[in-house]
């Protein structure tokens, strides 16, 4: 076991990949945020003011999403949608597993923010001549937004940690390319630390950026 | 005007409201007073149709409120309430609280909104909090910021459900001080209260209710001076 020598030069040589590759693991995390937070609130209002079809598919949703593994959903948007005809390349069966994954963790956020908002703060809107419209962006949304800020948050990182799954599906984002460099120089640990340490500053970045932001956004 | 006809209301099975008559001149102050759950703040919710009713009418300025095809979100702007429960807007400061609705629903711009929420929070005594943000208040504070926020809409009629109900005792003055306030200046109102002595002091008419009934309705002084019905007697001597 103590005989094993270190050797870091071919990582310190392919750290341009690694970061690049980083990169791009932030930048489809923070894409499948965005439709996350889009369709996951449009996951929570359906299960909140609608009955039917629309509610079971949004339940149906929220229930896969949230109680089975992430390995799983991004398997059936690569092999399971694969079989049956339907191919994408491995950036998008990423994006669309993850997406799918945020959102419905997310809804269950947003659900909880909604009916965390007292009903009297309709009220005190409708009585003001406020349409329902107006009520939901000016007074609800603000309110439930700061209550998911810091779910959202953890929400954020779990996208950056799970992406990594991508490299199952052929994916080279940072694990995938870590995988990729590594299998070709057999200096598997090394690599492996090295990215490990990225994604900790990844995220160390997103915590910190989160945090400056709320500072800015919530005075009250 | 406010004419109120034959209103009835039912929450379920569950009548509250047993068919109610009555009329609100403009420039009249007028107290509702009655036993908790007799349907006293059901029927305030009735007149700027913040709940539906199930039959009779309720005509606010020769508009009937639930009509289908009345535009209610115009109708209310004409209708200040105040909540019991203050309800101030805690993601904005004062000044946002109350520059809000006259800009995005009056259309106001930007400038003309602060400065009439600026004039009405000096109107209730706030001058110097502009930009605090209502969890620094206390509750009597933000109560007048509630006022101050219906004031706004320059409504032509307020509504007033228990506003000093959920108020600390030594607070209810200063909220029950800006409705005399209002009063003094023409306002007309429509208070459900338990402030006897507001009732008493202030208003014109006091109404009495009853178990979904206006069981006596009349002069401050003679509802209190000579009461008839009673229950009415009885309600007096209890809270004396």
């Amino acid at each position: 076991m103590f005989d094993y020598n270190f050797h870091w030069r071919p990582v310190l040589k392919n750290l341009p990949d690694l970061l690049a590759a980083g990169l791009t693991t932030l930048q489809v995390a923070v894409l499948a945020m965005i439709i996350g937070v889009i369709v996951g609130l449009g996951l929570a209002l359906i299960r909140l003011h609608m009955r039917g079809p629309l509610r079971w598919f949004a339940s149906a949703w929220v229930e896969l999403a949230r109680n089975t593994p992430a390995l799983f959903q991004l398997f059936f948007f690569g092999f399971g949608l694969g079989a049956l005809g339907v191919h994408m390349t491995p950036y998008a069966i990423v994006l669309s597993a993850l997406s799918f994954n945020c959102a419905g963790y997310l809804a269950e956020n947003f659900r909880g923010g909604f009916q965390a908002i007292p009903d009297t703060q309709i009220r005190a809107a409708r009585s003001l001549g406020m349409t329902a419209w107006q009520t939901y962006t000016r007074i609800i949304i603000p309110q439930v937004f700061r209550i998911v800020y810091h779910p959202l948050t953890n929400q954020m990182v779990w996208a950056v940690l799970i992406s990594s799954l991508g490299m199952l599906v052929g994916f080279r984002e940072l694990s995938g390319e870590t995988q990729a460099l590594a299998s070709r120089t057999y200096r598997i640990f090394e690599y492996f630390a090295v990215t490990a340490v990225i994604y900790y500053l990844i995220v160390k970045i997103i915590l910190g950026a989160s945090r400056l932001l709320a500072a800015r956004l919530f005075r009250y | 005007m406010i004419e109120i006809r034959g209103l009835e209301k039912f929450y379920g099975s569950l009548q509250v409201l047993k068919g109610i008559d009555l009329d609100v001149p403009k420039g009249e102050v007028l107290s509702i007073v009655g036993a908790s759950g007799s349907g006293k703040s059901t029927l305030l919710y009735c007149i700027n149709a913040l709940e539906a009713i199930q039959a009779g009418s309720v005509i606010v300025d020769g508009i009937d409120v639930h009509a289908r095809g009345t535009d209610i979100n115009a109708l209310r702007q004409k209708l200040g309430m105040v909540f019991q429960q203050w309800n101030s807007f805690p993601h904005l400061t004062t000044l946002q609280n109350v520059a809000l609705a006259p800009q995005i629903v009056k259309g106001k711009s930007r400038a003309e909104s602060r400065e009439i929420a600026a004039r009405q929070l000096e109107h209730v005594g706030l001058g110097d909090k502009f930009d605090v943000y209502p969890s620094a208040l206390s509750g009597g504070q933000q109560q007048r910021l509630a006022i101050a926020r219906a004031l706004a809409m320059e409504p032509e009629y307020m509504l007033f459900d228990e506003a000093t109900s959920a108020l600390d005792p030594e607070l209810v003055g200063e909220v029950l001080d800006t409705m005399r306030l209002l009063a003094e200046e023409g306002m007309t109102m429509i208070c459900v209260t338990h402030e006897m002595s507001f009732a008493r002091d202030v208003s014109d008419r006091v109404a009495f209710f009853h178990q979904g009934v206006i069981e006596e309705i009349d002069t401050a002084s003679e509802i209190f001076g000579s009461p008839k019905s009673e229950h009415l007697q009885k309600f007096l001597s209890k809270i004396r």
